[in-house]
């Protein structure tokens, strides 16, 4: 037994998420005989494809070494002016003005607010050298007052059905959600893995000095992955808005925390330079599969989050050794 | 008071120091005395306790000791002043004295009067009129060194090691500080005083101390000796490289400096650069000395468009005019540099041999928007073939080469720029000797190819073997341009600061 384990080592510390994500499904499934049903596979990855796409937009912005707290507001304000502008349009009584929009329209109005807001926090970090946490930690309350303020603190409701499809509907036996979720995925590996830009991510987390000295122009990458991770955030906003049928003001509350901890769960180094999409992919499915479990099982909705909490740090904890032993 | 015998001390098969046996006395100021890379900071950290890994014995009033860290020695009385002091600055000066050796009362609080009285006599001892209550980060360089002086006399340190006390603080406080050393020595204490200002350990130092290659050379009375004399027992090593010929010489130069100038990015009325003019032609190795804090990489930088913002003065290469806002323009135009610490700035130490080559010429290795994977290890190979990089495979992760391997990838990535300029800061240091030699031949090989040359160096030999001319820095100017048959006597002169 000792000598198998050792033979297989490298192969079990590649894939040691994706094994862990395994087991974590058989015990679930010998728990509860709903948990491998069909229509729960879809609502699984209907509830994870939110988090996916905040998280790709994370792990971009960690891979350089940074965080960003906002997008959980972010989340909240672009689906609200989606909402917002769907339902009522623009009014300028003064000007005898009505602007109404389409779906589409409202959509790319979403995405806009949540990229302009990403821009936003890159510029400040860039510009005025501050630290990350602080200048995010700001956008977090700043975002959501303006929701607050836009939506007066009530839900915008009825947007009609064209609007609810893009979170409710399906595509080819595939909700449309993850459709989605998995072409953000698909874009952003080959964006990392293929293009300069990519490239410059890694090296800016790996020894911003290094990248500098080699001609890369640091301040651009960085605005360009913190706008991305807004548009990533109101694409992620979008998508609740439209399957509540409904944005609401508190949208997104503490949804900064799920997507850093799938970033961490899925091995990315929050000192930056280590990491990839697919792996902070597997950890949101984790994080995904234990909510769904937990709830199937009917653990009470305390202890979910303790075992959440306990599932982070082991996740790391074996990580770090791991790379020790590379 | 404080004798080393036979002190060895070896890095990783690298001998750093060799038998070396010195005293220091009490009452009296010695000075130690060597280039770069004598060994003097080695021999430091080993009688502070921060190294207490060495062979050979320490002896200390008579007694053999040995630190095992640093708080051991600085509780036997030895204290050290870095270069770079270690006071925390949002402290008081009481609470940085104290620090670690805080009195309580006998309640097991802080017992903050007595600490205040207690600074507070050791500040009037050491004429420094401030109260105690100050936080050190509203002080003067020179008075925070004043505060470094009180923390060892509090622990009734007997021996004070200060490490170039002098080059960070001005004229007058040089003067306070004098008078301090003054004070010390009457109480007996035992200075042991590290500059590379020879002027000033003329006026303060008792005896000396001359360390060369990791050996004690020669010690003695301070007496007698004059400043050609010192500086032929600092370098007094046989020179058996071979040097260059020089080459034909365009008459146009590649790179030409005219007034250039770096302004401090603190106090902006100082330069670091002041009024630096020179010229490097095609083929040229042009070869700059200095010593610590001279200006030298402040120097490369400032020419690859790092400081564009404090930068004045006119670079022209190939005959025109050019302003670098940024190391990217600098690269675009033709010029490479190949940093002093290739681990933070020369390398992303977590990426491979590969991605870490390709970095600077992505552009080169596009197909359609996107990277081509064959293209990239056409790139990579095609160097780690023509410069010998030792490694097993284009995916190595940087971090596990050796040293020399490492500063080799830093030059592929440049060289597949193909530069018009090639600007090296320190290139062999910390590598071992094969791999040496094998960088020399390729700056020759590359010179040889029609590339100009720019070769920052604090060691000697080496910029002697391999330059066509020498420039000469010092404390932020250039003091002196040498043909490449200088003597090393000569070099060290222009690079020893007048100042005083």
């Amino acid at each position: 037994m000792q000598i198998s384990l050792q033979t297989y080592r490298p192969i079990i510390l590649k894939f040691q998420s994706l094994i862990a994500l395994l087991l974590l499904c058989i015990t679930i499934g010998v728990l509860s005989d709903k948990f491998f049903t069909v229509a729960n596979g879809w609502n699984v990855l209907r509830q994870i494809s939110v988090n996916i796409c905040i998280s790709v937009g994370m792990t971009l912005v960690v891979l350089t070494a940074g965080i960003d707290l906002s997008v959980g507001s972010v989340l909240a304000l672009s689906g609200a002016i989606a909402a917002g502008l769907l339902r009522n349009g623009i009014e300028l009584p003064a000007n005898n003005l009505y602007i109404g929009f389409t779906v589409f329209g409202a959509i790319v109005a979403g995405i806009l607010t949540g990229s302009l807001l990403g821009w936003f926090n890159g510029w400040a970090i860039t510009r005025f050298k501050l630290p990350p946490f602080v200048a995010t930690l700001a956008m977090l309350t700043i975002a959501r007052g303006l929701t607050m303020l836009w939506t007066e603190g009530f839900p915008i409701t009825g947007l009609g059905d064209s609007f609810t499809f893009l979170g409710t509907g399906w595509f080819l036996g595939i909700p449309l959600p993850v459709w989605i979720s998995g072409g953000i995925v698909l874009v952003t590996v080959l964006l990392m893995d293929q293009t300069r830009f990519g490239r410059y991510v890694y090296a800016i987390g790996g020894s911003e000095s290094a990248a500098r000295l080699s001609g890369v122009n640091i301040n651009r990458i960085k605005i360009g992955v913190y706008t991305l991770a807004g548009a990533l955030a109101a694409v992620g906003g979008l998508l609740v808005t439209s399957r509540l049928d409904s944005a609401q003001p508190n949208a997104g509350t503490s949804y900064e925390l799920d997507s850093i901890a799938a970033v961490v769960i899925g091995g990315t180094s929050l000192s930056g330079g280590r990491g990839s999409i697919l792996g902070t992919v597997q950890g949101a499915v984790i994080i995904g599969v234990l909510n769904n479990g937990l709830v199937l099982l009917n653990v009470s909705p305390f202890w979910q989050q303790v075992v959440k909490g306990i599932v982070i740090l082991l996740a790391v904890i074996i990580d770090k050794s791991s790379a020790k032993g590379e | 008071m404080l004798r080393a015998e036979n002190i060895t001390k070896r890095f990783s098969g690298v001998t750093a120091l060799d038998a070396v046996c010195l005293e220091f006395q009490a009452g009296k100021v010695t000075a130690v005395i060597g280039e770069n890379g004598a060994g003097k900071s080695t021999l430091m950290k080993i009688l502070s306790g921060v190294y207490p890994d060495y062979e050979g014995q320490i002896w200390y009033k008579g007694n053999p000791v040995r630190f095992a860290s640093p708080r051991d020695a600085q509780d036997c009385g030895i204290a050290i002043i870095h270069q770079e002091l270690n006071l925390i600055p949002y402290l008081t000066i009481t609470e940085n004295i104290f620090l670690g050796r805080e009195l309580t009362t006998r309640w097991g609080t802080l017992d903050k009067k007595a600490m205040r009285l207690r600074t507070g006599q050791l500040l009037d001892r050491l004429n420094l009129s401030i109260s105690p209550d100050t936080l050190v980060s509203e002080l003067k360089v020179g008075q925070q060194q004043v505060v470094e002086i009180a923390k060892a006399l509090l622990i009734d340190s007997e021996v004070i090691i200060m490490d170039e006390p002098t080059s960070a603080i001005s004229e007058s406080e040089v003067e306070v500080l004098f008078r301090i050393i003054a004070d010390l020595k009457k109480a007996q204490k035992a200075i042991v005083y590290i500059s590379h200002k020879l002027d000033e350990l003329f006026k303060m130092a008792d005896r000396f101390v001359v360390l060369r290659d990791g050996k004690s050379i020669e010690s003695g009375e301070m007496q007698g000796m004059t400043h050609d004399n010192i500086i032929r027992k600092m370098v007094g090593r046989a020179v058996h490289t071979i040097r260059r010929q020089a080459g034909f010489l365009s008459p146009k130069p590649l790179l030409s400096v005219e007034n250039l100038c770096l302004k401090h990015p603190e106090r902006t009325q100082e330069n670091q650069l002041r009024n630096i003019s020179f010229t490097v032609g095609r083929g040229e190795i042009v070869g700059i000395f200095g010593l610590m804090g001279a200006g030298r990489t402040e120097l490369l930088e400032t020419l690859f468009g790092l400081h564009s913002k404090r930068t004045s003065g006119k670079i022209r290469l190939d005959e025109q005019e050019r302003y670098f806002k940024s190391p990217g323009d600098a690269i675009a135009a033709g010029l490479a540099l190949v940093p002093e610490d290739r681990k933070k700035d020369g390398l992303v130490l977590g990426l491979d041999v590969r991605t870490n080559i390709s970095l600077t010429n992505l552009k080169s290795i596009e197909r359609n928007g996107l990277l081509s994977r064959a293209k990239e290890s056409s790139l990579a190979n095609r160097y780690i073939t023509d410069l010998t990089i030792k490694t097993s495979s284009e995916r190595q992760t940087a971090r596990n080469l050796s040293g020399g391997n490492q500063q080799k990838i830093v030059l592929s990535k440049w060289l597949a720029t193909h530069p018009k300029l090639l600007m090296l800061d320190e290139p062999t240091r910390g590598i071992d000797v094969n791999a040496k030699n094998e960088i020399y031949k390729l700056i020759l090989q590359l010179a040889d190819e029609g590339m100009g040359i720019l070769v920052v160096s604090s060691e000697l030999p080496e910029i002697l073997a391999i330059s066509d001319r020498i420039l000469v820095m010092s404390e932020g100017n250039l003091t002196t341009e040498l043909p490449a048959n200088a003597s090393e006597d000569e070099i060290l002169k222009a690079a020893i600061p007048q100042t005083i």
